[in-house]
């Protein structure tokens, strides 16, 4: 009999006190607006994930200091999904049902993204995600909208760079995660396109320490004149130290997953001479002082360094101009009611943020041009903008 | 005996609080929360047969979730199969490959046999992984809605119904099979496999039966898994996801479906619950998971019970 | 005429190059699998607990090295502390979560080891933050050239610890009173208590030794790997790899299980397929299990009837 009470009982308080731990929210004289967000803080991306949390944290206080939004305070509700899709569709699920935000910002793997896509279309609630994946907004979904630029441009880059210095036959190493795969997968496509020939096509494994049989592979399959590794994290740094370790000498490319400078002092000087795409951002001081970015960028990184003493990130920046686009419109609109603000994000005109400048549009969801995506190359344990 | 004879008081109460959840579930998100309950429990219940009735460890069970929801995934999505089939098939495959792999692991013991199960449930998350073509690699992969004949669950309720009556099912017939001959022989084994040999039970019959039965509800809960959210990414079959489901068994108590079903509600819900602990989250969580398991080793049904007992004189 | 046989030397010294990278490679992560590896073999010795903590270990002896550095501290000093640290850090989930229970079934403790494991990780994000963090390697960075491949001086590092450890604990079990004490335990702990030896003390112990194994292969191999909080989980993955591979609880069986699966992955990797580099360790091991169920070195067990 206990049992089957006690089995009951569980059912039947359980819900309710899932209630009592979700009714976080602080009481505030006005209406608050509610900005909801999901993020990888722990898991396999939490590299991208942290930065991002401690942004928005950053802005929201920044934002309620300044009296909010229109007038009404902001409220952050944020949930770390783990880096797992699953958890992500749950807690974005809890956002719209329970805490029922007016906006969504996060995201930060495009597997995340694409798991609750479906749900946040069916619920129509405006939401940017933070991933750099080119399916998310294309084809263009209604309330779909993200700030990175898409990983296809930065392989683009990387090619464009790589032919302009004569080098067409491309040595890949990829990691085992989405960010990897989807670059491995945007590479193969974009090669044959951009007259390009992949010559080898290695992976390693989930938290792999050593990467040289395959860099070794590389080394001794004929014709490669570059090498490109795809991936984020540690081992970012561990292939540009295993590079030098055996030798291998081609020019040496990597992504955006390694913009941050955590990659540079992991690598303990192996790094040098590695070009890869950034956001104009990491770059803000070399900028001519003409660049529209100029001054937003600064701002963000000196505001980001001074308060969490740790240097700046791209990824961070994703989630600054995911926050600012989100508060503009809602300016714009007057209030936060979902399909106004969902149209007047797609309005977002000559928006200046960390990633570059927005102009956005019923058929362009991201709506940044290539200009604030620099090529830069480690020199001296710092990052060098090519020209 | 008052307490274990009438199983069938068990499933009425289970039933009972199926029926009264709609009534104090407030929004869909709680409907999600409990449905994602009932496909773990499903998942559970099988495998605590498994593991509480057979005795048998196994770390793999998340590759045959996996598969279950990728065959259902594929089919439906890329080759425009009906969902039903698609399932149906996904459970066939998954039986005839547990089938294949049963002999072999099974003759392992203990650890050896925790090694064999694990490394097999990485393979098939690694294959998950890697076949990018068929799977979409790492980003996962989208999964038409379920449908048959035209019709098609599209709110939470209604799938809250389904998976409902479907974890009746799964167990009403764990508690049969419990109650069977071959509950008894499973039983048994679990006490002694040399005894139950010596007395004229086909130990590796039974067990390869209780394990192929296990991977099949683990499939078949995938597939119900991947229509239901639409979206699935090959950590449905990570190592960590069978740990997870292990843990919902144990923590509930081995050897109790009813306690897989509280295993099954508590992992499912507890991270909901720690989010307000923010950073902390993780700690917290593997601080819980060992202090219940430290302080109620039986798990939290089975103690509980025996507590109750204890208290009545 | 005389370009071919010329031809074939440079062939011969560039696979042998070849094959020389990948043992390089593979036996520098072997030797820290196996040094895992040996820390369940210990651990399942004393008590028969598989400790799912264990690669957990190897995070904290690393954060903590980098933690140590931060505040000035000589480099030897630090690496030292660091093994301290987590020594400690062993002994205390033998105390607080595992003596507790320790008559709980084989499953229950493996959860409760998974929870520690989840517990420590999440730890280490709140003390430490969830970044990456480089050591410096203990002798330089310069690669030294063998054949034509390239070996690290940390390498070295690596492999020279792995002997030693190797030597002193076949000096420990087979010379010392607690050592052979701790074999007796292994082998009957009820026996054993009645010959008056602690068991109590020998189950802290091999935690501790466990945990300063870990915490060796942590900090030998976060020049090389770097260090994060999540950095022991796939680790103490493929050290359960290596002790099962051995033969559960035969130290020296762990070794070799560490070396082969080390050795094997990087072969794969070199010479078949990157992409299925993980799976052909697990592989292996399936297949040796089936083959021989009590692994490669594993004591043919009796069973409790």
């Amino acid at each position: 009999m206990i049992g089957r009470m006690l089995v009951r009982l569980g059912r039947a308080v359980l819900p309710a006190l899932m209630l009592c731990g979700a009714t976080t929210a602080t009481l505030q004289a006005a209406e608050p607006v509610k900005i909801g967000s999901f993020l990888a803080v722990t898991g396999g991306a939490s590299f991208l994930g942290d930065p991002e949390k401690k942004t928005l944290e950053m802005y929201v206080d920044a934002i309620n200091a300044d009296g909010g939004i229109n007038g009404q305070p902001v409220e952050l509700i944020l949930y770390d999904s783990g880096t797992s899709a699953k958890q992500a569709l749950t807690f974005v699920k809890r956002l719209i049902e329970q805490d029922e935000v007016d906006v969504i910002v996060g995201g930060t793997t495009s597997g995340e993204t694409m798991a609750v896509i479906r749900e946040v279309e069916k619920a129509g609630v405006p939401f940017i995600s933070l991933a750099g994946a080119g399916v998310i907004i294309d084809p263009v979904k209604k309330w779909v909208f993200k700030t990175p630029h898409t990983d296809r441009l930065a392989v683009q880059k990387i090619f464009d760079d790589m032919k302009a210095r004569g080098l067409t036959q491309v040595a890949l190493l990829s990691g085992s995660g989405g960010f990897d795969k989807s670059c491995r997968k945007n590479a193969q496509e974009l090669a044959p396109e951009m007259g390009m020939t992949i010559v080898a096509d290695e992976s390693h494994g989930k938290g792999d320490t050593d990467m040289t049989p395959q860099l070794t592979k590389i080394k001794n399959t004929d014709g490669v004149q570059a090498f490109l590794y795809c991936g984020f994290g540690a081992p970012t740094s561990i292939v540009a130290k295993n590079v030098s370790q055996i030798g291998l000498t081609v020019p040496h490319y990597q992504t955006q997953g390694s913009a941050s400078m955590k990659f540079i002092q992991g690598a303990d000087g192996a790094a040098e001479g590695a070009r890869l795409p950034v956001a104009a951002l990491l770059v803000v001081d070399q900028l001519p002082d003409d660049h529209p970015q100029k001054q937003v960028a600064t701002a963000y990184r000196d505001a980001y360094e001074k308060k969490y003493g740790e240097s700046v990130s791209a990824f961070g920046g994703h989630a600054y101009d995911g926050l600012y686009i989100v508060a503009q419109a809602m300016e714009r609109a007057g209030g936060t009611d979902k399909e106004t603000v969902r149209t007047e994000i797609e309005n977002t005109k000559n928006f200046i943020g960390a990633d570059g400048v927005f102009n956005m549009s019923a058929t362009d969801h991201l709506g940044l041009d290539t200009r604030s995506f620099v090529m830069v190359e480690v020199k001296d344990g710092n990052w060098k903008l090519l020209q | 005996m008052g307490f274990w004879q009438p199983r069938r008081a068990g499933i009425l109460a289970l039933a009972a609080v199926i029926a009264v959840l709609p009534a104090v579930l407030p929004n869909a998100f709680y409907y999600d929360v409990v449905i994602l309950v009932g496909i773990n429990a499903i998942v559970c219940v099988g495998l605590n047969l498994l593991i509480g009735y057979g005795g048998q460890i196994s770390l793999g069970h998340a590759g045959f979730f996996g598969l279950g929801a990728y065959f259902s995934a594929v089919l439906t999505g890329t080759y425009d199969w009906p969902p039903l089939a698609a399932l149906a098939t996904g459970a066939v495959s998954v039986g005839v490959l547990s089938f294949i792999v049963a002999r072999p692991i099974l003759k392992l013991k203990g650890h050896y046999l925790a090694m064999g199960t694990l490394g097999m449930g990485i393979i098939i998350s690694i294959a998950l992984n890697q076949e990018v073509d068929i799977t979409g690699g790492p980003d996962g992969m989208p999964v038409p809605a379920f449908a048959i004949a035209g019709w098609e669950p599209s709110s939470e309720q209604t799938w809250y119904w389904i998976v409902a009556a479907l974890l009746m099912i799964s167990v009403w017939l764990a508690l049969n099979l419990i109650d069977s001959p071959v509950g008894r022989a499973l039983r048994s084994v679990h006490g002694s496999e040399v005894a139950a040999s010596v007395a004229g039970v086909d130990v590796t019959r039974y067990k390869i039966l209780i394990f192929v039965v296990s991977a099949v509800m683990a499939s078949f809960a995938g597939s119900l898994y991947a229509h239901y959210t639409g979206f699935i990414t090959p950590d449905e079959a990570s190592f960590f996801h069978s740990i997870e489901f292990v843990t919902m068994v144990v923590l509930g108590g081995m050897a109790s479906t009813f306690g897989s079903l509280v295993g099954a509600a508590i992992l499912t819900i507890l991270p909901q619950l720690l989010t307000v602990l923010h950073d902390f989250e993780m700690l917290a969580f593997g601080a819980i998971l060992m202090g219940t398991m430290i302080f109620m080793r039986k798990g939290l049904v089975p103690s509980l019970v025996d507590l109750a007992k204890r208290a009545r004189p | 005429m005389a370009g071919k046989p010329l031809f074939l030397q440079w062939l011969l010294i560039s696979v042998l190059a070849e094959f020389l990278q990948f043992l390089f490679s593979g036996v520098t992560i072997g030797a820290t699998y196996a040094l895992v590896g040996l820390g369940f073999a210990i651990i399942y010795n004393a008590s028969h607990v598989i400790n799912f903590a264990q690669g957990e270990f190897v995070m904290i002896s690393g954060m903590s090295t980098v933690s140590l550095l931060a505040v000035g501290m000589p480099l030897p000093v630090a690496l030292l502390l660091a093994v301290g640290i987590t020594v400690v850090v062993g002994v205390a989930l033998e105390k607080f979560a595992v003596e507790p229970a320790r008559n709980a079934s084989v499953v229950t403790l493996i959860i409760i080891t998974i929870g520690a494991s989840i517990f420590l990780r999440g730890a280490a994000e709140v003390i430490w933050g969830r970044d990456f963090h480089s050591v410096p390697a203990f002798s330089g960075s310069e690669p030294i050239i063998i054949g034509g491949a390239a070996l690290l001086p940390q390498s070295l590092w690596v492999i020279g610890a792995t002997v030693v450890v190797i030597i002193a604990l076949r000096w420990f079990f087979g010379r010392t009173r607690t050592g052979k004490a701790m074999l007796a335990t292994s082998y009957n702990p009820l026996v054993a208590r009645l010959m008056g030896i602690n068991t109590r003390f020998i189950l802290s112990l091999s935690f501790g030794l466990a945990a300063m194994l870990g915490a060796l292969a942590g900090i030998l191999i976060a020049p090389i790997s770097l260090t994060y909080p999540s950095v022991g989980v796939m680790l103490g993955l493929k050290g359960f790899c290596a002790a099962i591979l051995g033969g559960l609880g035969n130290p020296m069986g762990a070794i070799l299980g560490g070396l082969i699966v080390g050795v094997s992955e990087a072969m794969t990797a070199g010479y078949i397929s990157s992409a299925y580099k993980d799976a052909v360790a697990f592989v292996i091991i399936l297949v040796v299990l089936v083959m021989i169920p009590n692994g490669l070195f594993g004591v043919k067990g009796t069973e409790r009837v």
